[in-house]
């Protein structure tokens, strides 16, 4: 038997299904990361901050620059998805979601083998995760 | 084996000459914060980023370190651009390689879910802590700070000992309820070792001070959950150093989230970065047969030293 195979069958089941979820979503999201970035620098669509004006934005603080530039926190970059720069959040904004797509994904394999521990711990790190994503933790100088 | 060693000095160079020069183009114009676009395109900073961040990849690989945890101090020392977007994209850097690294070491059995889901509970929550108190502090402090934790990481790294095989006698009740254990295949023994840990309560209250300092600057933490994971609670250094990579992507996860929504991505900061880093990790695992992993280390340890000083200058206004 292959080594590739034993090893596989070392590991539990709901770790190789996080494993083939976390996989999956890691080639979309970098896919999406890529191609949203190339339609970004090739100018096919147009741009909500021209790239010439950005060293002026990212030497400010976030808040600042979101207050000079006009754009709200939080969800607020899905507004302005029609534009060639906030297009690259769907990948950043995808590959930060992964994770949370993975514990979910686990959850039933974790109740039919009556890890009822383990189902706790995983919903509890989605919810935490869910909570970050959210937008409602507000922090800022 | 010379003509190598001699590629690797001149990547090393490099990457110094890089670092100075982006430092001085960055100093030489008194007014930048006035006029930011008055010296360089607004190509430059981008471009130059993309060639800092390959060859971070690069010893990021051979150093045995993240790119996260070279990539915040260095970039905030010698680049225009603000903290907050820095620590934004040092997460996602992170992240990404994270993410990236993770399938692998799932399905290979030396990242083990079952050791990472608590572990990570309580670092990711406070990461997400360590986030509002990093983006709620002034940024000079957040600087200091970041310059003290990076001088004490140089200290970690010259002194900390690893136990390839920790000697755990018992398994303590936590894990035992938990059932952290497992098996996995030791390629340098040809055969499997079976593990379990001990003093698992210690270990997932230090995990709180990991969680806190990733959110708050921003880096990788490999360089804290390794020692914890394998000194402390007695897990195998393979075992350890695999968990900790595949913990960065849940941890990570929820600090970038805060970041993400403050509005601290700039994505042309972020994309040059990702693919930087992973094109020069690329080119890192090829050169690592060849490489001394003790020259690299010292060489990793020596530029980490340098950003440290200089954030911890620059916090206190005088770099």
């Amino acid at each position: 038997m292959a080594q590739a195979e034993i090893d596989v069958e070392k590991a539990s089941k709901e770790q190789i299904l996080y494993a083939s979820v976390l996989e999956k979503g890691m080639y979309i999201g970098l896919l999406a990361l890529f191609v949203t970035f190339l339609i970004y620098v090739s100018g096919i669509l147009e741009l909500r901050i021209p790239m010439e004006d950005l060293p002026a934005y990212w030497q400010m603080s976030a808040s600042d620059y979101l207050h000079a530039a006009n754009i709200e926190s939080g969800w607020g970059w899905v507004k302005l998805l029609g534009y060639g720069d906030f297009l690259n959040f769907v990948g950043i904004a995808f590959l930060a979601a992964v994770t949370i797509i993975c514990y979910l994904s686990i959850i039933p394999t974790l109740l039919k083998k009556n890890d009822y521990v383990y189902t706790v711990l995983a919903l509890l790190e989605a919810a935490i995760l869910i909570l970050a994503a959210s937008g409602l933790l507000a922090a800022g100088h | 084996m010379k003509k190598w060693g001699g590629i690797l000095f001149v990547l090393f160079c490099t990457l110094l000459l890089f670092v100075t020069l982006s430092n001085s183009a960055f100093a030489a114009d008194p007014n930048v914060a006035a006029d930011p676009t008055a010296e360089h395109a607004w190509w430059f900073w981008p471009l130059v980023l993309f060639v800092v961040t390959f060859l971070m990849g690069i010893f990021a690989v051979l150093g045995g370190v993240g790119g996260g945890v070279l990539y915040v101090p260095i970039i905030s020392g010698f680049f225009p651009f603000h903290l907050d977007f820095v620590r934004g994209a040092g997460l996602l850097v992170a992240l990404t390689g994270a993410l990236a690294a993770g399938p692998g070491l799932l399905k290979s059995s030396l990242a083990s879910l079952r050791l990472a889901i608590p572990v990570a509970l309580i670092a990711s929550t406070c990461a997400i802590i360590g986030a509002m108190i990093g983006l709620a502090l002034p940024t000079n402090i957040v600087q200091i700070f970041l310059g003290v934790v990076i001088l004490c990481i140089c200290v970690l790294m010259l002194t900390a000992k690893k136990s390839t095989f920790p000697d755990v006698q018992q398994s303590d009740k936590l894990s035992s309820a938990l059932r952290i254990y497992g098996v996995y295949y030791e390629d340098s023994l040809g055969k499997d070792i079976d593990w379990k840990i001990h003093r698992t309560p210690i270990g997932l209250f230090l995990f709180v001070g990991v969680g806190v300092m990733a959110g708050m600057f921003g880096l990788g933490a490999g360089w804290a959950n390794v020692p914890v994971l394998n000194l402390v609670m007695g897990a195998p250094l393979k075992i350890s150093v695999a968990t900790s990579k595949f913990l960065l992507s849940i941890t990570d996860t929820s600090a970038a989230w805060i970041y993400l929504n403050k509005g601290c991505v700039i994505p042309l900061m972020v994309v040059p970065s990702v693919v930087g880093i992973m094109l020069g990790s690329f080119v890192g695992v090829r050169l690592l047969k060849i490489a001394k992993p003790n020259l690299i280390r010292w060489m990793v340890i020596a530029i980490l030293g340098f950003a440290g000083l200089k954030a911890l200058l620059k916090g206190l206004g005088v770099g």
